[in-house]
Protein backbone atom coordinates (compact mmCIF):
# COMPACT_ATOMS: atom_id res chain seq x y z
CA UNK A 1 0.00 0.00 0.00
CA UNK A 2 1.42 3.44 -0.99
CA UNK A 3 0.23 6.32 0.97
CA UNK A 4 0.73 10.04 0.46
CA UNK A 5 -0.15 12.22 3.15
CA UNK A 6 -0.20 16.40 2.48
CA UNK A 7 2.91 15.75 0.31
CA UNK A 8 4.75 18.62 -1.67
CA UNK A 9 7.62 20.13 -2.17
CA UNK A 10 8.39 24.01 -2.17
CA UNK A 11 12.16 25.38 -3.96
CA UNK A 12 14.70 26.91 -1.42
CA UNK A 13 14.51 30.89 -1.31
CA UNK A 14 15.12 32.84 -3.43
CA UNK A 15 13.05 30.85 -5.72
CA UNK A 16 10.53 30.19 -3.09
CA UNK A 17 8.18 28.57 -5.71
CA UNK A 18 5.56 25.95 -4.80
CA UNK A 19 6.24 22.74 -7.09
CA UNK A 20 3.32 20.46 -5.47
CA UNK A 21 1.45 21.01 -2.73
CA UNK A 22 -1.25 18.92 -0.35
CA UNK A 23 -0.52 15.66 -2.36
CA UNK A 24 -2.94 13.08 -0.39
CA UNK A 25 -3.36 9.70 -1.55
CA UNK A 26 -3.85 5.54 -1.22
CA UNK A 27 -3.55 2.94 -3.44
CA UNK A 28 -3.84 -0.69 -2.55
CA UNK A 29 -1.78 -3.29 -3.69
CA UNK A 30 -1.76 -4.24 -7.15
CA UNK A 31 -3.94 -1.08 -8.14
CA UNK A 32 -2.83 1.17 -11.09
CA UNK A 33 -2.67 4.67 -10.03
CA UNK A 34 -2.82 7.33 -13.30
CA UNK A 35 -1.70 11.02 -12.68
CA UNK A 36 -2.58 13.03 -15.37
CA UNK A 37 -2.32 16.72 -16.01
CA UNK A 38 -0.84 19.84 -18.57
CA UNK A 39 2.73 20.05 -18.73
CA UNK A 40 4.34 21.54 -15.65
CA UNK A 41 1.63 20.91 -13.51
CA UNK A 42 3.93 18.57 -11.31
CA UNK A 43 3.55 15.05 -11.98
CA UNK A 44 7.11 14.03 -12.17
CA UNK A 45 8.03 15.94 -9.20
CA UNK A 46 5.47 13.70 -6.85
CA UNK A 47 7.12 10.35 -8.84
CA UNK A 48 10.60 12.25 -7.72
CA UNK A 49 8.98 12.51 -4.38
CA UNK A 50 7.84 8.53 -4.05
CA UNK A 51 11.33 7.43 -4.42
CA UNK A 52 13.49 10.51 -3.21
CA UNK A 53 14.81 11.37 -5.89
CA UNK A 54 13.63 15.02 -4.68
CA UNK A 55 13.08 15.71 -0.97
CA UNK A 56 9.74 16.82 0.06
CA UNK A 57 9.26 19.51 2.08
CA UNK A 58 5.91 18.73 3.55
CA UNK A 59 3.47 15.36 4.51
CA UNK A 60 4.72 12.41 3.81
CA UNK A 61 5.13 9.38 1.59
CA UNK A 62 4.02 5.83 3.54
CA UNK A 63 5.16 2.48 2.06
CA UNK A 64 2.92 -0.34 3.97
CA UNK A 65 2.57 2.29 6.60
CA UNK A 66 6.63 2.76 7.05
CA UNK A 67 7.34 6.80 6.42
CA UNK A 68 9.51 6.31 4.07
CA UNK A 69 12.08 9.05 5.38
CA UNK A 70 12.86 6.35 7.89
CA UNK A 71 14.02 4.22 5.43
CA UNK A 72 17.56 4.04 3.66
CA UNK A 73 17.13 5.58 0.07
CA UNK A 74 18.74 2.83 -1.62
CA UNK A 75 16.49 0.36 0.07
CA UNK A 76 13.61 2.89 -0.77
CA UNK A 77 14.41 2.98 -4.25
CA UNK A 78 14.82 -0.93 -4.49
CA UNK A 79 11.45 -1.28 -3.20
CA UNK A 80 10.33 1.56 -5.38
CA UNK A 81 11.09 1.24 -9.33
CA UNK A 82 11.26 3.89 -11.27
CA UNK A 83 11.19 3.78 -15.12
CA UNK A 84 11.87 7.24 -16.99
CA UNK A 85 11.06 9.08 -20.45
CA UNK A 86 14.01 8.11 -21.71
CA UNK A 87 15.77 4.53 -20.94
CA UNK A 88 18.94 6.00 -20.26
CA UNK A 89 20.99 2.62 -20.04
CA UNK A 90 24.17 2.48 -18.88
CA UNK A 91 27.48 1.66 -21.78
CA UNK A 92 28.39 -1.90 -21.54
CA UNK A 93 25.86 -4.88 -22.26
CA UNK A 94 21.82 -5.50 -21.95
CA UNK A 95 22.31 -8.44 -19.18
CA UNK A 96 24.90 -5.97 -17.50
CA UNK A 97 22.21 -3.60 -17.18
CA UNK A 98 19.42 -6.04 -16.55
CA UNK A 99 21.64 -7.32 -13.33
CA UNK A 100 22.72 -3.54 -12.07
CA UNK A 101 19.53 -3.38 -9.42
CA UNK A 102 20.29 -6.98 -7.65
CA UNK A 103 24.17 -5.71 -7.68
CA UNK A 104 23.76 -2.40 -5.69
CA UNK A 105 22.54 -5.41 -2.89
CA UNK A 106 25.26 -7.92 -3.87
CA UNK A 107 23.04 -9.98 -5.31
CA UNK A 108 24.04 -11.65 -8.52
CA UNK A 109 21.54 -12.82 -10.98
CA UNK A 110 22.13 -15.90 -13.06
CA UNK A 111 22.42 -15.94 -17.20
CA UNK A 112 19.02 -18.27 -17.10
CA UNK A 113 17.61 -14.62 -14.51
CA UNK A 114 18.41 -12.47 -16.89
CA UNK A 115 17.17 -14.30 -19.68
CA UNK A 116 14.12 -14.72 -17.98
CA UNK A 117 13.77 -10.75 -17.29
CA UNK A 118 14.54 -10.06 -20.87
CA UNK A 119 11.83 -12.18 -22.46
CA UNK A 120 9.17 -11.13 -20.15
CA UNK A 121 9.89 -8.02 -22.14
CA UNK A 122 9.71 -9.32 -25.27
CA UNK A 123 13.73 -8.97 -25.86
CA UNK A 124 14.85 -12.98 -26.00
CA UNK A 125 18.46 -13.64 -26.88
CA UNK A 126 19.20 -9.66 -26.21
CA UNK A 127 21.61 -10.26 -23.30
CA UNK A 128 25.24 -9.98 -24.50
CA UNK A 129 23.72 -6.73 -27.43
CA UNK A 130 25.40 -3.49 -26.70
CA UNK A 131 22.88 -1.69 -24.55
CA UNK A 132 23.83 1.69 -26.69
CA UNK A 133 23.00 0.58 -29.88
CA UNK A 134 19.27 -0.43 -28.99
CA UNK A 135 16.29 0.91 -30.73
CA UNK A 136 14.47 3.53 -28.67
CA UNK A 137 11.35 0.98 -27.85
CA UNK A 138 14.30 -1.93 -27.44
CA UNK A 139 15.56 0.35 -24.92
CA UNK A 140 12.55 1.16 -23.24
CA UNK A 141 11.79 -2.48 -22.66
CA UNK A 142 15.69 -3.06 -21.49
CA UNK A 143 14.57 -0.26 -19.09
CA UNK A 144 11.21 -2.14 -17.84
CA UNK A 145 13.38 -5.13 -17.50
CA UNK A 146 15.98 -3.57 -15.19
CA UNK A 147 13.46 -1.83 -13.06
CA UNK A 148 11.46 -4.63 -12.77
CA UNK A 149 14.62 -7.28 -11.68
CA UNK A 150 14.79 -5.22 -8.59
CA UNK A 151 11.36 -6.98 -8.00
CA UNK A 152 9.83 -3.86 -6.76
CA UNK A 153 7.16 -3.56 -5.14
CA UNK A 154 5.99 -0.34 -6.20
CA UNK A 155 6.54 0.33 -10.07
CA UNK A 156 6.49 4.51 -10.90
CA UNK A 157 6.18 5.16 -14.47
CA UNK A 158 7.18 8.64 -15.48
CA UNK A 159 5.96 8.62 -19.47
CA UNK A 160 7.59 5.67 -20.53
CA UNK A 161 6.21 5.66 -23.87
CA UNK A 162 6.41 9.96 -24.31
CA UNK A 163 9.59 9.58 -26.51
CA UNK A 164 8.84 6.77 -28.61
CA UNK A 165 7.82 6.30 -32.06
CA UNK A 166 3.61 4.97 -32.44
CA UNK A 167 4.66 1.66 -33.30
CA UNK A 168 7.29 1.32 -30.23
CA UNK A 169 4.46 3.53 -27.75
CA UNK A 170 1.92 0.64 -28.81
CA UNK A 171 4.08 -2.06 -28.13
CA UNK A 172 5.22 -0.83 -24.97
CA UNK A 173 2.06 -0.14 -23.49
CA UNK A 174 0.68 -3.28 -24.22
CA UNK A 175 3.68 -4.87 -22.61
CA UNK A 176 3.40 -2.92 -19.59
CA UNK A 177 -0.45 -3.60 -19.68
CA UNK A 178 0.22 -7.14 -19.29
CA UNK A 179 3.22 -7.13 -17.25
CA UNK A 180 1.15 -4.76 -14.69
CA UNK A 181 -1.72 -7.68 -15.05
CA UNK A 182 0.70 -11.01 -14.87
CA UNK A 183 2.46 -9.52 -11.32
CA UNK A 184 -0.15 -7.35 -9.97
CA UNK A 185 2.31 -5.04 -9.90
CA UNK A 186 1.50 -1.43 -7.76
CA UNK A 187 1.66 1.25 -10.15
CA UNK A 188 2.42 5.13 -10.25
CA UNK A 189 2.28 5.98 -13.85
CA UNK A 190 2.51 9.55 -14.96
CA UNK A 191 0.94 10.05 -18.31
CA UNK A 192 -0.85 12.91 -21.15
CA UNK A 193 -2.43 10.32 -22.62
CA UNK A 194 -6.18 10.08 -21.29
CA UNK A 195 -7.01 6.86 -23.22
CA UNK A 196 -3.99 5.34 -21.55
CA UNK A 197 -5.19 6.59 -18.18
CA UNK A 198 -8.79 5.15 -18.95
CA UNK A 199 -7.38 1.71 -19.88
CA UNK A 200 -4.70 1.07 -17.40
CA UNK A 201 -5.98 3.17 -14.31
CA UNK A 202 -7.81 1.97 -11.44
CA UNK A 203 -7.62 5.18 -10.12
CA UNK A 204 -6.87 8.80 -11.51
CA UNK A 205 -5.00 11.87 -9.99
CA UNK A 206 -5.88 15.06 -11.87
CA UNK A 207 -2.96 17.40 -11.07
CA UNK A 208 -3.37 21.22 -11.85
CA UNK A 209 -0.24 23.72 -10.89
CA UNK A 210 0.92 21.23 -8.67
CA UNK A 211 -2.17 21.01 -6.45
CA UNK A 212 -5.32 18.16 -6.98
CA UNK A 213 -7.79 19.05 -9.15
CA UNK A 214 -9.50 15.49 -9.01
CA UNK A 215 -8.46 12.21 -7.25
CA UNK A 216 -11.29 8.88 -7.83
CA UNK A 217 -11.71 6.22 -10.15
CA UNK A 218 -10.99 6.62 -14.09
CA UNK A 219 -14.62 7.05 -14.50
CA UNK A 220 -15.57 9.33 -11.71
CA UNK A 221 -12.36 11.41 -13.13
CA UNK A 222 -12.39 10.75 -16.21
CA UNK A 223 -16.00 10.19 -17.37
CA UNK A 224 -17.18 7.16 -19.13
CA UNK B 1 66.69 42.79 -30.35
CA UNK B 2 65.64 44.00 -26.86
CA UNK B 3 69.02 44.19 -25.77
CA UNK B 4 70.04 46.92 -28.49
CA UNK B 5 67.47 49.06 -26.63
CA UNK B 6 67.47 48.04 -23.33
CA UNK B 7 70.79 48.21 -21.36
CA UNK B 8 69.72 47.36 -17.58
CA UNK B 9 68.94 44.43 -16.32
CA UNK B 10 65.94 45.12 -14.91
CA UNK B 11 64.15 47.54 -18.21
CA UNK B 12 65.41 44.54 -20.13
CA UNK B 13 63.18 42.46 -17.90
CA UNK B 14 60.25 44.50 -17.91
CA UNK B 15 60.62 45.45 -21.57
CA UNK B 16 60.48 40.85 -21.81
CA UNK B 17 57.54 40.79 -19.83
CA UNK B 18 55.05 43.44 -22.26
CA UNK B 19 56.65 41.54 -25.27
CA UNK B 20 55.58 37.81 -23.57
CA UNK B 21 51.94 39.17 -22.63
CA UNK B 22 51.23 41.08 -26.06
CA UNK B 23 51.74 37.85 -27.80
CA UNK B 24 49.58 35.70 -25.71
CA UNK B 25 46.81 38.56 -25.98
CA UNK B 26 47.65 38.42 -29.54
CA UNK B 27 47.34 34.98 -30.12
CA UNK B 28 43.96 34.74 -27.34
CA UNK B 29 42.61 37.69 -29.98
CA UNK B 30 43.10 35.36 -33.18
CA UNK B 31 41.08 32.74 -31.62
CA UNK B 32 38.34 35.32 -29.56
CA UNK B 33 35.57 33.60 -31.77
CA UNK B 34 35.90 30.59 -29.96
CA UNK B 35 36.50 31.90 -26.04
CA UNK B 36 35.61 35.09 -26.19
CA UNK B 37 35.57 35.17 -22.45
CA UNK B 38 38.90 33.91 -21.63
CA UNK B 39 40.19 36.95 -24.00
CA UNK B 40 38.71 39.56 -21.51
CA UNK B 41 40.25 37.49 -18.62
CA UNK B 42 43.75 37.43 -20.05
CA UNK B 43 44.82 41.38 -19.33
CA UNK B 44 44.03 40.78 -15.67
CA UNK B 45 45.15 37.16 -15.66
CA UNK B 46 48.84 38.44 -16.77
CA UNK B 47 49.19 41.95 -14.76
CA UNK B 48 48.01 39.65 -11.28
CA UNK B 49 50.43 36.64 -12.50
CA UNK B 50 53.51 39.57 -13.12
CA UNK B 51 52.86 41.05 -9.70
CA UNK B 52 52.32 38.27 -8.01
CA UNK B 53 55.45 36.52 -8.93
CA UNK B 54 57.52 40.09 -8.81
CA UNK B 55 56.06 40.48 -5.32
CA UNK B 56 57.40 36.20 -4.60
CA UNK B 57 60.68 37.75 -5.94
CA UNK B 58 60.47 40.24 -3.79
CA UNK B 59 59.75 38.13 -1.02
CA UNK B 60 62.33 35.71 -1.71
CA UNK B 61 65.21 38.20 -1.28
CA UNK B 62 64.11 39.21 1.97
CA UNK B 63 63.64 35.98 3.20
CA UNK B 64 67.39 34.79 2.19
CA UNK B 65 68.36 36.52 5.05
CA UNK B 66 65.91 34.81 7.28
CA UNK B 67 65.75 31.69 9.04
CA UNK B 68 64.44 28.52 6.92
CA UNK B 69 61.35 27.57 8.59
CA UNK B 70 59.45 30.59 7.21
CA UNK B 71 59.56 28.87 4.06
CA UNK B 72 56.47 26.62 5.17
CA UNK B 73 54.34 30.08 5.45
CA UNK B 74 55.00 31.31 2.06
CA UNK B 75 53.86 27.42 1.01
CA UNK B 76 51.05 27.51 3.21
CA UNK B 77 49.81 31.10 1.61
CA UNK B 78 50.47 29.48 -1.99
CA UNK B 79 48.17 26.36 -0.92
CA UNK B 80 45.42 28.93 0.52
CA UNK B 81 45.78 30.81 -2.42
CA UNK B 82 46.01 28.20 -5.45
CA UNK B 83 42.73 26.86 -3.12
CA UNK B 84 40.76 30.12 -3.86
CA UNK B 85 41.58 29.83 -7.63
CA UNK B 86 40.55 26.15 -7.87
CA UNK B 87 37.04 27.67 -6.16
CA UNK B 88 37.21 30.12 -8.86
CA UNK B 89 36.88 27.68 -11.74
CA UNK B 90 34.58 25.17 -9.55
CA UNK B 91 31.64 27.48 -8.88
CA UNK B 92 29.14 25.32 -9.06
CA UNK B 93 30.58 22.79 -6.32
CA UNK B 94 29.47 23.68 -3.29
CA UNK B 95 31.78 24.69 -0.87
CA UNK B 96 34.46 24.26 -3.01
CA UNK B 97 37.24 26.29 -1.12
CA UNK B 98 37.33 23.60 1.57
CA UNK B 99 37.08 20.42 -0.71
CA UNK B 100 40.40 22.06 -2.85
CA UNK B 101 42.32 23.33 0.09
CA UNK B 102 41.79 20.01 2.01
CA UNK B 103 42.84 17.94 -1.29
CA UNK B 104 45.92 20.67 -2.08
CA UNK B 105 47.31 20.69 1.28
CA UNK B 106 46.92 16.50 1.39
CA UNK B 107 47.99 16.20 -1.90
CA UNK B 108 50.89 18.87 -2.24
CA UNK B 109 51.73 18.46 1.88
CA UNK B 110 52.23 14.74 1.88
CA UNK B 111 54.45 14.35 -1.20
CA UNK B 112 56.33 17.38 -0.18
CA UNK B 113 56.71 16.23 3.81
CA UNK B 114 57.79 12.76 2.25
CA UNK B 115 60.14 14.18 -0.32
CA UNK B 116 61.50 16.73 2.67
CA UNK B 117 62.00 13.62 4.99
CA UNK B 118 64.21 11.59 2.44
CA UNK B 119 66.47 14.64 1.13
CA UNK B 120 65.19 14.43 -2.12
CA UNK B 121 64.14 18.37 -1.44
CA UNK B 122 66.26 19.87 0.74
CA UNK B 123 64.94 21.98 3.48
CA UNK B 124 66.13 25.21 1.91
CA UNK B 125 64.01 27.89 1.30
CA UNK B 126 65.89 28.64 -2.43
CA UNK B 127 65.13 24.83 -3.14
CA UNK B 128 61.83 24.30 -0.92
CA UNK B 129 60.08 27.51 -2.09
CA UNK B 130 60.51 27.08 -6.22
CA UNK B 131 59.99 23.37 -6.03
CA UNK B 132 56.99 23.74 -3.64
CA UNK B 133 55.47 25.90 -5.47
CA UNK B 134 56.05 23.66 -8.83
CA UNK B 135 53.95 21.07 -6.83
CA UNK B 136 51.49 23.17 -5.29
CA UNK B 137 50.55 25.07 -9.12
CA UNK B 138 50.41 21.51 -10.35
CA UNK B 139 48.00 20.30 -7.88
CA UNK B 140 46.05 23.62 -8.63
CA UNK B 141 45.86 23.43 -12.23
CA UNK B 142 44.99 19.12 -12.48
CA UNK B 143 42.41 20.28 -9.36
CA UNK B 144 40.74 22.75 -11.70
CA UNK B 145 40.93 20.26 -14.67
CA UNK B 146 39.71 17.65 -12.47
CA UNK B 147 36.46 19.60 -10.55
CA UNK B 148 35.62 20.86 -14.45
CA UNK B 149 35.55 17.61 -16.26
CA UNK B 150 33.39 15.88 -13.29
CA UNK B 151 30.95 18.81 -13.21
CA UNK B 152 30.71 18.37 -17.29
CA UNK B 153 30.45 14.61 -16.67
CA UNK B 154 27.63 14.92 -14.60
CA UNK B 155 25.70 17.25 -15.66
CA UNK B 156 25.33 16.02 -19.13
CA UNK B 157 24.89 12.60 -17.12
CA UNK B 158 22.35 13.51 -15.31
CA UNK B 159 19.34 10.96 -16.75
CA UNK B 160 22.34 7.90 -16.51
CA UNK B 161 22.97 9.35 -12.70
CA UNK B 162 19.53 9.20 -11.47
CA UNK B 163 18.75 6.14 -13.22
CA UNK B 164 21.58 4.63 -11.04
CA UNK B 165 20.11 6.03 -7.87
CA UNK B 166 16.51 4.96 -8.87
CA UNK B 167 17.49 1.56 -9.35
CA UNK B 168 19.27 1.84 -5.50
CA UNK B 169 22.61 2.50 -6.65
CA UNK B 170 24.49 4.85 -3.55
CA UNK B 171 25.58 8.07 -4.89
CA UNK B 172 28.96 6.87 -4.95
CA UNK B 173 27.96 4.09 -7.28
CA UNK B 174 25.73 6.37 -9.16
CA UNK B 175 28.80 8.84 -9.82
CA UNK B 176 31.86 6.62 -9.92
CA UNK B 177 31.79 5.85 -14.13
CA UNK B 178 32.20 9.95 -14.41
CA UNK B 179 34.74 10.28 -11.71
CA UNK B 180 36.85 7.78 -13.18
CA UNK B 181 36.60 9.38 -16.30
CA UNK B 182 37.17 12.81 -14.90
CA UNK B 183 40.22 11.66 -12.81
CA UNK B 184 42.31 10.09 -15.94
CA UNK B 185 41.32 12.74 -18.10
CA UNK B 186 42.88 15.22 -15.70
CA UNK B 187 45.84 13.23 -15.12
CA UNK B 188 46.66 12.84 -18.91
CA UNK B 189 48.80 16.51 -19.04
CA UNK B 190 50.81 15.61 -16.31
CA UNK B 191 51.53 12.18 -17.23
CA UNK B 192 52.37 13.01 -21.15
CA UNK B 193 54.73 15.48 -19.07
CA UNK B 194 56.72 12.37 -17.49
CA UNK B 195 56.20 10.74 -21.28
CA UNK B 196 57.56 13.85 -23.39
CA UNK B 197 60.22 14.54 -20.96
CA UNK B 198 63.57 14.83 -22.70
CA UNK B 199 62.10 14.62 -26.26
CA UNK B 200 59.49 17.26 -26.21
CA UNK B 201 60.59 19.46 -24.22
CA UNK B 202 63.65 20.31 -21.37
CA UNK B 203 62.23 21.46 -18.49
CA UNK B 204 63.35 24.44 -16.24
CA UNK B 205 64.82 23.03 -13.41
CA UNK B 206 67.36 20.86 -15.64
CA UNK B 207 68.00 24.11 -18.04
CA UNK B 208 68.38 25.93 -14.92
CA UNK B 209 70.88 23.93 -12.96
CA UNK B 210 72.64 22.94 -16.06
CA UNK B 211 73.32 26.85 -16.32
CA UNK B 212 74.30 26.78 -12.86
CA UNK B 213 77.01 24.61 -13.35
CA UNK B 214 75.51 21.23 -12.46
CA UNK B 215 76.49 17.88 -14.18
CA UNK B 216 73.97 17.66 -16.95
CA UNK B 217 73.36 14.09 -15.69
CA UNK B 218 72.25 14.90 -12.30
CA UNK B 219 70.20 17.92 -13.50
CA UNK B 220 68.19 15.35 -15.74
CA UNK B 221 67.82 12.69 -12.68
CA UNK B 222 66.73 15.78 -10.40
CA UNK B 223 64.15 16.57 -13.40
CA UNK B 224 62.87 13.80 -13.47
CA UNK B 225 62.29 13.72 -9.72
CA UNK B 226 60.83 16.98 -9.79
CA UNK B 227 58.10 16.10 -12.42
CA UNK B 228 57.39 12.52 -10.91
CA UNK B 229 57.24 14.33 -7.54
CA UNK B 230 54.88 16.64 -9.22
CA UNK B 231 52.20 13.76 -10.80
CA UNK B 232 52.50 12.34 -7.82
CA UNK B 233 50.86 15.15 -5.62
CA UNK B 234 48.70 16.19 -8.70
CA UNK B 235 47.33 12.46 -8.55
CA UNK B 236 46.96 11.75 -4.37
CA UNK B 237 45.23 15.40 -4.62
CA UNK B 238 42.66 14.38 -7.48
CA UNK B 239 42.54 11.05 -5.34
CA UNK B 240 41.58 12.97 -2.08
CA UNK B 241 39.49 15.14 -3.89
CA UNK B 242 37.19 12.54 -5.82
CA UNK B 243 36.17 11.06 -2.12
CA UNK B 244 35.07 15.01 -0.73
CA UNK B 245 33.71 15.36 -3.89
CA UNK B 246 30.61 13.40 -4.09
CA UNK B 247 29.56 14.59 -0.23
CA UNK B 248 29.05 17.82 -2.07
CA UNK B 249 27.04 16.92 -5.20
CA UNK B 250 25.08 15.06 -3.38
CA UNK B 251 22.42 15.39 -0.25
CA UNK B 252 22.65 12.55 2.61
CA UNK B 253 19.87 11.30 0.71
CA UNK B 254 21.29 10.41 -2.38
CA UNK B 255 19.89 13.06 -4.51
CA UNK B 256 21.92 14.96 -7.01
CA UNK B 257 22.44 18.34 -6.32
CA UNK B 258 24.75 19.80 -9.04
CA UNK B 259 22.39 20.46 -12.12
CA UNK B 260 23.92 23.07 -14.29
Amino acid sequence: MLTCSQLGRTLLPPESRVLLADINFTIERGEVLAVVGPSGSGKSTLLRLLNRLDESTDGKVLLNGVDTRTLAPHELRHRVGMVMQRAYLFPGTVAENIAFGPQQCNQTLSPEEVGCHLAQVGLPGYASRNALTLSGGEAQRTAIARALANQPEVLLLDEPTAALDETARRGIETLLESLIRQRHLTCVWVTHSIEQARTMADKVLAIESGRVSAFGSAAEVLGA
Amino acid sequence: MLNYFFHSQLSLGIAECVVAGLLAFTVMFLARHRAPGLLRELPLAEFRGLVQIVAVGTVLAFMLRGPQWTSLFVLAAMMLAAASIVRKRARLIPRAFQLALISICVGAGAVLIIMIFFGVIPLKITMLVPVGSMVIANTMNTQSLFLDRLRGEVTSHIGEIESALALGATSEAAVLPYLRAAFRACLIPSMDNIRSLGIVWIPGIMAGMILSGASPLFAALYQFVVLTTIFSSAALTCYVSSHLVTRRIFTPQDQLLLRA
